[in-house]
């Protein structure tokens, strides 16, 4: 038993069934900020250095251009996105009634452009998809995570969880081996954090872009040579509401800057 | 052993009938805690085991540090290398390599040549060992040179 399942497993008779074994207390929950090198925290902290800030700069620019065969643009439904959208990042994944499922902020920009505005959806990845997520998101900076916490999600955090629990790929390694087991310890030589999805879209240096939860947990996928799942398949949703609700009561921090 | 002797003839049964991964796998006895007999049938080359351990394809350094000054990117999440030889012998390395899930089932080591209750596996790995017989059989043969 590591000590962190000690701890978990001592919490887990303290504070009722919140958490299963192995799973990371509040009080020591950590961003991945907290792993980076002063360099890359300072190219975070500086919205003239940190590059996240052109995505959302341009995201602006998308919510008040009218789009699609409606001929509208976000703000004539939703106005100022600074009063509208803040706090909305920090509680998606949401239930969506007429699905009846979790949606990810990315697929509810495009009901939103399918629904309202007539505009074809964004492809996964898309510089505008990210861009607009990641305006919206920043509206959250700062507020504490509260997505999971609608009880209609919960048999989705559930699958979320059983699958972040489920060892995967030739290297039959789980999410949970490295990021409740192992964060502080090094990968060839690499931090490997609790991987908290704070700062989602976020500019990683490795990648020299943009990028968003789901192309994280893929390339975690592929890096145990497990088959990925495709964009906006259900699991990466219930992971993605799994991992939001793990970090509950962090700060977001979009557009983050990670290694 | 009952354990390993269902493990065998699975993987008899499975070659027997021509099943994809059977193709990539050669049937091994298990004595005791190790493998006696070489996967190949020859001794390995330590030195390519030595560089078969440094290659990240490979993914022993990921988790593992050892003596290669030469390369800073050595992981700390499983025990240094160094000495490994004076610890286990070549039998018990070799299956170490092979299945260490057998010594712990907890570990987060991969088993090296194993192809079954995996979930998942990406499709270009399916079916497919980490390393084939020959690559084990040179890393064995670098490790038991390991003597502090
Ligand atoms: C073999 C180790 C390993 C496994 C298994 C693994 N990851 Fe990761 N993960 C990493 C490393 C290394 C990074 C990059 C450094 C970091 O942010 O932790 C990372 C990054 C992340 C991040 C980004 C954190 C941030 O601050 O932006 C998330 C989220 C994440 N992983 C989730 C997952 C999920 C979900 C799974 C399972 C599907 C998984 N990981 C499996 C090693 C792993
Ligand atoms: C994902 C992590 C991981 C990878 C990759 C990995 N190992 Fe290990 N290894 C471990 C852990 C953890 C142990 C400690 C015992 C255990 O849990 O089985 C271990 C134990 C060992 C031992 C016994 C160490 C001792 O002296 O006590 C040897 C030898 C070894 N590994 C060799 C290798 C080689 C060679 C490779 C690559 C072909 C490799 N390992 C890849 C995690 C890993």
């Amino acid at each position: 038993m590591s000590f962190w399942r000690a701890i978990a497993a001592a919490a887990l008779l303290a504070t009722g069934p919140a958490l299963l074994a192995g799973e990371i207390l509040p009080d020591a929950r950590r961003s991945g900020y907290s792993f980076m090198g002063p360099d890359t925290r300072a190219m975070q902290d500086d919205d003239t250095s940190n590059p996240g800030m052109l995505f959302v700069l341009d995201g602006e620019a998308l919510w008040t251009k009218r789009t699609g065969s409606a001929d509208k643009a976000c703000a004539d439904c939703h106005g100022d996105a600074r009063g509208s959208m803040k706090g909305v990042a920090a509680r998606y994944p949401a239930f969506d009634k007429a699905l009846a499922r979790p949606v990810t902020l990315d697929q509810r920009i495009n009901l939103c452009r399918s629904n309202h505005q007539q505009a074809p959806a964004l492809p996964y990845e898309s510089r505008d998809l990210l861009a607009l997520s990641a305006f919206v998101a920043h509206q959250s900076r700062g507020v504490a995570i509260t997505a999971g916490d609608d009880p209609q999600l919960k048999p989705f955090v559930d699958q979320g969880r059983d699958l972040f629990m489920q060892r995967e790929g030739q290297l039959n390694l789980a999410c949970t081996n490295c990021h409740d087991d192992n964060f502080n310890k090094r990968l060839a030589g690499a931090p490997i954090t609790q991987g908290q999805p704070t700062g989602y879209p976020l500019y990683r240096l490795e990648w020299q872009t943009l990028g968003s939860l789901e192309r994280r947990l893929r390339s975690c996928m592929t890096g145990v040579r497990a088959q990925a799942y495709d964009f906006g398949a259900p699991e990466l949703v219930a992971l993605e509401l799994y991992l939001m609700s793990r970090a509950h009561g962090l700060p977001m921090e979009t557009p983050a800057v990670r290694p | 052993m009952a354990r390993a002797l269902v493990h065998i003839a699975a993987l008899i049964a499975a070659s027997v009938a021509g099943a994809a991964n059977a193709d990539e796998l050669v049937p091994y006895n298990i004595v005791s805690d190790g493998i006696a007999e070489s996967l190949t049938g020859a001794p390995g080359d330590a030195a390519r085991g030595r560089a078969l351990v440094l290659a990240r394809t490979t993914t022993c350094i990921l988790c593992h540090s050892g003596p290669f000054p030469e390369t800073r990117f050595q992981g700390d999440l499983a025990p240094d290398l160094s000495g490994a030889g004076n610890r286990w012998t070549v039998s018990q390395l070799r299956l170490r390599l092979v299945d260490a899930a057998r010594f712990n089932p907890e570990t987060i080591m991969p088993s090296y040549y194993r192809t079954d209750h995996l979930v998942r596996v990406g499709r270009n790995f399916a079916g497919k060992p980490i390393l084939s017989a020959a690559e084990i059989e040179d890393i064995v043969a670098f490790l038991a040179t390991l003597r502090d």
